[in-house]
């Protein structure tokens, strides 16, 4: 085990460092940066920018070195958790994510978790009694659910709370809240208002995950062992959940990999539609600003925050199929 | 002691083969080829033909946008700013009229400042079909002013109301889907190109060639996909013209999207190079090109279709996305994202929810892909 967790870790070394070129590369790409932006908009006013001030910003955010210079200062900058500096902010990035990243996770987590919780028994359900209507009932929720990309249902959910109880659903908390650092009473808003964005976005994985479940189990549900377990007279509850479902849930969990990134794509989009205080907002507003180390970050976060889920999944894989342990060596 | 059981003998020949000749219907059956034996397949499932008459609908719809449009999408209606859905209705006051709209009424609420829209029953519109409405250039080619239906003369047909320039949503939805429907499958042809030849190959070479290109896929993927999408698009220039902010966003999307279809391609082939009739293709001399594009590929395109057909579905959403938030298409073009992004203010969807509408066709397209995707994947292997 402690073989596999080291090899596994090892292999996440590369990726991360080609993640971080990507993700620099792409903050590269649009034309001029955040200095030029700002000169041109001075020009727009009517303004003389100031030729030796902007020199000397230039020299001091480093804009004036060779790409490969930047990028290496930047990402050395990252292995001590320094994340850049924000053009916008005129703060450090750290600083200025800091708390929309806590909320951005514990709305990933949240509705990683809603998934598993709600799509588990459901799936099992669906397989069990398949054909019936109940499963007939759900598959269509589910494909509506898969169909519908997060943001949209964002704004039917929106139309609908207008309409039935006069109140938009934005936010994260309640108005009172947004100046005010994190607390045992802002965190009790957050409940009560985090359910909304974790349904809205968890709902297409959710459904992905109940298709995955049940298709899985369904293939399991016809095996041989099966019917000699049957035979056998186990109990139909014990039947299924001693053998078949263990093997299903495999898949299950492996899958991890593909719905965390959705998660995060979903939550950056309807992040923007409820106007939550997550990391969607504001990356779309770097973006827009040419604000390119907060941008970087954010994106740099997100896919490291994926590859920690694959790496839990790979774990969580490992303790539960003994198979993918011994024989990850030896397979490939 | 015992006679003989009297039987019945057929006076015939006896034709050894008789059991195993085939009808004539069952003969083509079982000589059919791939193809046909997948649409024999497809045909079963109901919901994916369906789906794939929906598709083959709207994409018709796309290629005479003009024509079924009442209006130009870009016409402002300045008496008519946020009017509401017209119902049509066939009977007026117990008479039958033929589908006609009441005419809108209008007066402003002095404590909202809002414009409130009342049917008028006096102003009975009759629609004119097959008409000559607002003058057009068909592709931008041909100058026409033929339209499927028109309002009345001097009378209004706002069908699914019209947004804050008092433009009618409805022509405005159907000229969208022209952009919303061709970027997924030129997207998907993209992502194809580069699937197959990036799939083909880590899969027919192995070795490092197969762990460079798995290594990429793995590290392309564990990207986000809508925020990737969202710096990229961020990266096109705001003075592109439209039409290369267009080929910009397929590339994009193109350009990230091949990874699934590389891992099908890529797994299949690994699968198949071990079979027989590959070993012998190989002893008989034939180069890798020729072995992956004559033999190893036509066994499998089936397969690659329906992964590529389950793919446009996330494009079209993507590029919906892209533009709701304004990195993607603006106007004056007009795609389902784009009129969208009128729908993003939170008063806007509280007084005027017909600005919502465009959600419906985006929602029944994926759909559509998605069974019809299905459909094809199921049939895909028609053999088992």
């Amino acid at each position: 085990m402690l073989a596999y967790l080291a090899r596994r870790l090892l292999v996440m070394i590369p990726t991360l460092v080609a993640i971080s070129a990507i993700v620099f590369f792409i903050i590269q790409l649009p034309p001029g940066d955040y200095l030029s932006t700002m000169v041109e908009e001075l020009l727009a006013q009517g303004e003389k920018p100031d030729g030796d001030r902007i020199r000397m910003l230039r020299e001091q955010f480093g804009l004036d070195r060779t790409p490969i210079e930047q990028y290496l200062h930047w990402a050395g900058g990252l292995l001590v958790g320094d994340l850049g500096w924000s053009f916008e902010y005129n703060l450090p990035v750290s600083q200025v994510v800091g708390e929309r990243l806590v909320m951005s996770f514990l709305l990933a987590f949240a509705a990683t978790l809603f998934t598993y919780i709600v799509a588990f028994p459901i799936g099992i359900y669906s397989a069990v009694r398949q054909y019936s209507v109940g499963d007939y009932a759900l598959t269509f929720v589910g494909f509506i659910g898969l169909a519908t990309p997060s943001f949209l249902i964002a704004l039917v959910v929106m139309h609908f709370s207008n309409v039935w109880f006069g109140a938009p659903v934005g936010g994260l908390y309640d108005p009172a809240y947004a100046e005010q650092p994190l607390s045992w009473a802002k965190f009790v808003s957050v409940l009560g208002h985090i359910w909304i964005p974790i349904v809205v976005i968890g709902l297409s994985s959710t459904a992905e995950m109940i298709r995955q479940l049940r298709a899985n189990l369904l293939d399991e549900l016809q095996r041989p062992y099966v019917v000699t377990g049957r035979a056998k007279g186990l109990t139909e509850g014990r039947l299924l959940f001693r053998y078949p479902l263990r093997m299903a849930l495999n898949p299950f969990i492996a899958d991890i990999g593909s719905i965390l990134p959705k998660l995060i794509s979903g939550s950056a989009i309807v992040g923007v539609v409820l106007s939550l205080p997550t990391n969607g907002p504001m990356l779309l507003r770097a973006l827009q600003s040419h604000d390119m180390y907060l941008a970087g970050s954010f994106l740099m976060i997100e896919a490291v925050l994926v590859v920690v889920g694959m790496l839990i999944s790979d774990i969580a894989l490992a303790l539960l199929d003994p198979r993918i342990r011994l024989g990850a060596g030896s397979e490939k | 002691m015992s006679q003989p059981i009297p039987h019945y003998v057929d006076p015939r020949p006896f034709d050894p083969q008789a059991g195993e000749r085939l009808s004539p219907e069952l003969e083509r059956y079982y000589m059919s080829s791939q193809w046909r034996m997948m649409w024999l397949k497809l045909r079963r499932h109901r919901l994916a033909v369906i789906s794939g008459a929906i598709l083959a609908a709207l994409y018709a719809m796309i290629l005479i946008a003009e024509i079924l449009a009442p209006y130009d999408p870009n016409t402002r209606h300045t008496e008519f700013i946020y009017a509401p859905p017209q119902d049509v209705r066939l009977f007026h006051e117990g008479r039958f009229v033929g589908p006609h709209v009441l005419g809108w009424e209008k007066s402003l609420d002095m404590d909202t400042l809002k414009r409130v829209y009342t049917p008028d029953p006096a102003k009975v519109e009759k629609l004119r079909f097959l008409c000559s409405g607002d003058t057009y250039r068909f592709w931008g080619l041909i100058e026409g002013s033929f339209h499927l239906v028109c309002p009345a003369e001097g009378g209004q047909f706002f069908w699914l109301g019209t947004d804050r320039l008092g433009r009618d949503m409805l022509s405005r939805m159907i000229s969208g889907a022209r952009i919303s429907l061709t970027i997924g499958v030129v997207g998907v042809a993209i992502s194809f190109v580069l699937g197959i030849a990036l799939g083909g190959l880590a899969g027919y070479y192995g070795g490092w060639v197969d762990a460079t290109i798995t290594r990429a896929i793995e590290i392309i993927r564990s990207f986000p996909k809508l925020p990737l999408f969202m710096a990229l698009s961020a990266a096109l220039p705001i003075w592109l013209p439209p039409i290369w902010v267009y080929f910009g966003i397929t590339m994009i999307v193109g350009l990230i999207d091949w990874t699934g279809l590389a891992r099908a391609v890529r797994s299949k082939l690994l699968a198949l190079r071990e079979e027989d009739f590959c070993t012998a293709a190989v002893l008989m001399g034939a180069n890798p090109r020729r072995i992956i594009g004559r033999h190893l590929l036509p066994s499998f395109m089936s397969h690659l279709v329906a992964v590529a057909t389950l793919n446009i579905p996330e494009m079209i959403l993507a590029e919906t996305a892209l533009s709701f938030l304004g990195l993607g298409l603006r106007p004056p073009v007009t795609s389902w994202g784009v009129l969208l992004t009128e729908a993003q203010n939170i008063n806007a969807v509280a007084l005027y929810p017909w600005l919502l509408l465009p959600i419906v066709p985006v929602v029944v397209t994926v759909l559509a892909f998605n069974f019809l995707g299905d459909g094809l994947r199921d049939a895909a292997d028609p053999y088992k």
